[in-house]
């Protein structure tokens, strides 16, 4: 970090952000309590970095990424993106944004309209928002095709003409189409196929290379995680419990979290893929009610005393971690 | 980034387009396709009522109250009309009604639902609220005091007629919008920055469109129904004008209703066959768009 | 549940207040006024002017419409102006043999509806299903006053086994005997409209539960078929299409007028038709406000009876 130039730029700033889902209930349903789905969370992505965010399911990670997009309305902190502040911003507010942010969803199947052709679903963006002349789409939505492996003729064909990992590379390309410099991917290979998990995961790092494309790359997967991602965020129960560079955070982990999620993790094994297994003892709380002091403490099998009364900050050094006794 | 084989590139993979698989569902319902021929039959006794009446419907003929003959296979009307002709083009009003006020009513009632569902908030109270407030008055009364006070031309009765029943289109489009909503095509068209118009026209309705579509059928049979109620107590269409409904408001008398069946079991008939053969393109739609309406 | 209640009648209240609006704006659509209707050449313009000013017919419409409510909330519904009598007198006259032939109808619809139902559910897609499907659908799509019509010729006129008008018979004891002799023709008519109406939704609740596990669990154990049906089965299909016998109200209320003009039966659909006929408004008016009203009620009803069967289900 000795020149201006190598300092890497923040395009996306989380700060202290809330997700809050009321729990509603009593006379005119007035909000009686809140599933606390993110609580506090900071963040920051840097330019042509893929900030992995990984985590049980319900720990909040997919919430910041709806959060980021703003197809949720935060309840409280800040979204900058490119250093504007987007959390309160009007729909006519984020639309020129949203060119410029885009996301890719976790199920490939219901992510594409149905009843759209696929020529369709890759131009409309295009159209709605006079990104190309019109006689420019076709050459547009080939181009998008070509960018993600697929053949020209894929634009005549309807969604259930393919497969999953097929209308994965569709969604990616519809999000291109905009010509966007950062993608939120939320879970994008969960739900596909083990050997088509790699085929995509290697997609999307080609597209970044090409396209000087940043990621914020959420999933419950270690695996994909590992593979993309320059740093790596660890959520439990709406908190960032680690955050250290990719290299660092497997090598050497130093939440006890962390270390038993790395732990639980095995090689892509295909006859485990798609059981969401309990990877820790114990149930995950009330999200509504988060046990006192550290959340974690209910599980972690070294949680001492003051685990149980005090909540551990996330340190603000190279590699971050939320813990009373951080492993060595 | 290599191209990886895509499905209809394999032999033996059936690809079937939704309007293919649901017309292919349809017409394994028999009822239903039955219902769908003496539909189109009807509709077309409508367009052509004017080329296939033997008199115009109005003339007045010299024999009246006269029992059905060669020269008027159904008999004339006590005013010496041929009863035919009346049927004919009275089948031509009932349709008209019904198909017309349907269209009003759908049509308001998908664009309310939809604004409701999708904007939620105060939006959806006021409309749950005003739709609840609709829905209190019984149907038949309000329509028929309304149409009372207000005089019956066709117009006001399509449209008293419309004003009762959009609530309940409304409340069924809200429901499916608020389904739709959680879908991730159309969460995938937010992030995309498309305008609420673009997204409810394009994508929501599409979507949703079954049930409206199931609902709108049955709808065309129910305001058939209510119109040949209102007519047949003297508070729809007026005579001369002939409708389904008026033509049997003389067998209140009992006189008619004895020695002249000839002058309302046509028409009653009618009502049925043409409410029945609807009722039935429902059913079969229902089953075949898989929809709850 | 009791904040559930609550909540529910505060929702009722605005829906009450819109009620009382529209019922009021409906009555003003009418081209001219009261007075106006209650022309007579021989009055002279100054005592017009003078009964428009002492009715408050000068004032805004607001005010009209804070005046009337006032009174409605009183019980006062207004005169009539044919009779000059109280509106809500000249109802509660009438009222009774409309709630006798509502209540018969709809129990003798629920009688016939239920095994009806039931029935196609346990022979579901075999022809015995598909005849009493079909006929479900003539009793929904046959227009009740062309159904009435037919029984009155058939039954009443062409066998003379049933008196085909009036709630009883001119000169006659007018005993309960005679009430229910009367009540046979319009009674099936409405029951008939009822009936169609409700065989579809038994028939569905009936398979949803049939396909349950805790009946698999029933037959896996011996139970006979048909004590399955009766005993598991039956109950739990019946919670839903009972709780929802409020939704037929309306269709009651508004099918009651044309059947009562068809049978002549003494009832508020006879009201209905002679008030529209001498269009003496303030009787109109009190009976689409008291019709609102009681479906209003009867929703509020089910809703917090649906509530308290179905344990399923919380209001939170």
């Amino acid at each position: 970090m000795t020149t201006r130039e190598a300092m890497p730029k923040p395009l996306l700033q989380i700060e202290n952000l809330k997700t809050y889902y009321p729990v509603r209930r009593g006379l005119f349903g007035q909000t009686s309590g809140f599933v606390k789905a993110v609580d506090d969370v900071s963040l920051t992505l840097y330019e042509g970095e893929t900030l992995g965010l990984v985590g049980e399911s319900g720990c909040g990670k997919s919430s910041i990424g709806r959060s980021v997009v703003r197809l949720e309305r935060p309840h409280a902190g800040r979204v900058l993106f490119e250093g504007e502040d987007i959390t309160n911003a009007s729909q006519s507010e984020l639309r020129p944004i949203r060119m410029r942010m885009q996301m890719i969803f976790q199920d490939p199947y219901a992510s594409l309209n149905p009843r759209l052709r696929i020529f369709d679903t890759l131009a409309e963006p295009m159209i709605a928002h006079r990104l190309a002349k019109r006689g420019d789409v076709q050459a547009e939505v080939e181009r998008l095709l070509q960018l993600v492996g697929l053949p020209r003729a894929a634009a005549d064909r309807y969604p259930h003409e393919f497969s999953g990992g097929q209308k994965q590379r569709i969604g990616i390309a519809r999000a291109l189409s905009m010509n966007p410099r950062l993608i939120v991917c939320d879970e994008p290979v969960s739900a596909l196929d083990v050997s088509i998990q790699a085929q995509i995961l290697g997609l999307l790092q080609d597209l970044q290379d090409e396209l000087k494309l940043s990621y914020l790359f959420i999933a419950h997967g270690i695996g994909a995680v590992k593979q993309v991602s320059t740093r790596v965020a660890v959520m439990y129960l709406g908190r960032i419990v680690e955050l250290a560079p990719s290299e660092s955070l497997f090598r050497k982990p130093r939440h006890p979290y962390t270390k038993l999620l790395l732990g639980a993790y095995h090689p892509p094994d295909p006859l485990l893929r798609g059981m969401d297994r309990p990877i820790i003892r114990g149930d995950v709380p009330d999200p509504s009610r988060p046990p006192p002091g550290c959340r974690f403490h209910t599980r972690c099998p070294y949680a001492r005393e003051r685990c149980r009364t005090e909540e551990p900050s996330l340190t603000n050094d190279a590699h971050g971690v939320a813990c009373h006794y951080p492993l060595a | 980034m290599s191209a990886t084989t895509l499905p209809w590139e394999q032999p033996n993979t059936r690809i079937e387009g939704y309007v293919r698989q649901v017309s292919r569902r349809f017409l394994r319902h028999k009822p239903a396709v039955w219902g769908l021929a003496v539909t189109i039959l009807l509709v077309l006794i409508a367009l052509f009522a004017p080329w296939l009446a033997p008199y115009p419907p109005n003339e007045v003929m010299n024999a009246f109250g006269a029992k059905p003959s060669a020269d008027h296979w159904l008999g004339t009307d006590q005013v010496g009309r041929d009863v035919l002709s009346r049927l004919l083009y009275g089948t031509r009003v009932s349709l008209f009604i019904g198909i017309a006020t349907v269209a009003i009513y759908v049509t308001f009632g998908t664009f309310v639902g939809m604004a409701a569902g999708y904007y939620g908030r105060w939006l959806d109270m006021g409309v749950m609220r005003i739709t609840d407030i609709f829905l209190s008055f019984p149907y038949m009364l309000v329509v028929l005091v309304i149409v009372s006070v207000l005089g019956a031309d066709m117009a006001t009765i399509m449209i008293v007629l419309a004003l009762f029943k959009w609530p309940t289109v409304a409340m069924l489009v809200r429901g499916s919008v608020l389904a739709a909503k959680e879908l991730d095509y159309i969460k995938a068209g937010v992030a995309l920055g498309f305008r609420a118009p673009r997204i409810l026209l394009r994508h929501m309705l599409p979507t949703i469109i079954g049930p409206i579509i199931v609902s709108a059928t049955f709808g065309v049979a129910g305001t058939i129904l209510s119109e040949a109620g209102l007519s047949f107590l003297g508070m729809g269409v007026k005579s001369p004008q002939a409708s389904l409904g008026n033509m049997l408001h003389d067998a209140q008398s009992l006189t008619v209703l004895t020695e002249q069946q000839w002058l309302w079991m046509p028409a009653g008939c009618m009502i049925l066959i043409a409410v029945l053969a609807v009722n039935f393109v429902g059913d079969g739609l229902r089953d075949a768009l898989d929809a709850r309406a | 549940m009791g904040t559930y209640i609550v909540r529910r009648l505060f929702i009722a209240v605005p829906v009450f207040f819109g009620i009382t609006v529209l019922s009021f704006l409906i009555m003003n659509l009418a081209p001219g006024n009261p007075v106006d209707m209650l022309i007579n050449p021989n009055i002279p313009k100054e005592l017009l002017e003078l009964k428009r000013e002492r009715l408050g017919l000068n004032d805004p419409l607001y005010a009209q419409y804070a005046n009337w409510l006032g009174g409605v909330l009183k019980g006062d519904l207004g005169y009539s102006f044919s009779s000059y009598a109280p509106v809500s007198r000249l109802i509660g006259e009438r009222i009774g043999p409309t709630l006798l032939l509502a209540a018969a109808s709809l129990l003798f619809g629920l009688l016939i509806a239920i095994p009806i139902g039931v029935i196609s559910a346990v022979k579901r897609n075999s022809k015995l299903d598909y005849f009493l499907t079909g006929m479900t659908f003539l009793g929904i799509s046959i227009p009740p006053f062309f159904l009435g019509l037919g029984l009155i010729y058939v039954a009443g006129i062409q066998l003379k086994w049933l008196p085909t008008g009036g709630m009883t018979t001119l000169g006659g004891d007018g005993g309960a005997g005679d009430v229910l002799l009367h009540m046979i023709l319009p009674v099936t008519v409405l029951g008939a409209a009822i009936a169609g109406k409700k065989v579809r939704y038994v028939r569905a609740s009936m398979l949803e539960v049939l396909g349950q596990d805790y009946l698999r669990t029933a037959r896996a154990k011996g139970l006979r078929e048909l004590a399955v049906t009766n005993k598991h089965a039956l109950r739990n299909a019946l919670i839903p299409v009972i709780a929802v016998v409020g939704a037929e109200i309306p269709l009651l209320l508004g099918g009651s007028i044309v059947i009562e003009q068809v049978f002549q039966w003494p009832g508020i659909g006879q009201l209905t038709m002679e008030a529209i006929l001498s269009r003496d408004y303030p009787i109109l008016m009190g009976l689409n406000l008291i019709a609102a009203c009681v479906v209003l009620l009867t929703n509020l009803l089910t809703d917090m009876l649906y509530a308290a069967a179905d344990p399923r289900i919380t209001y939170g």
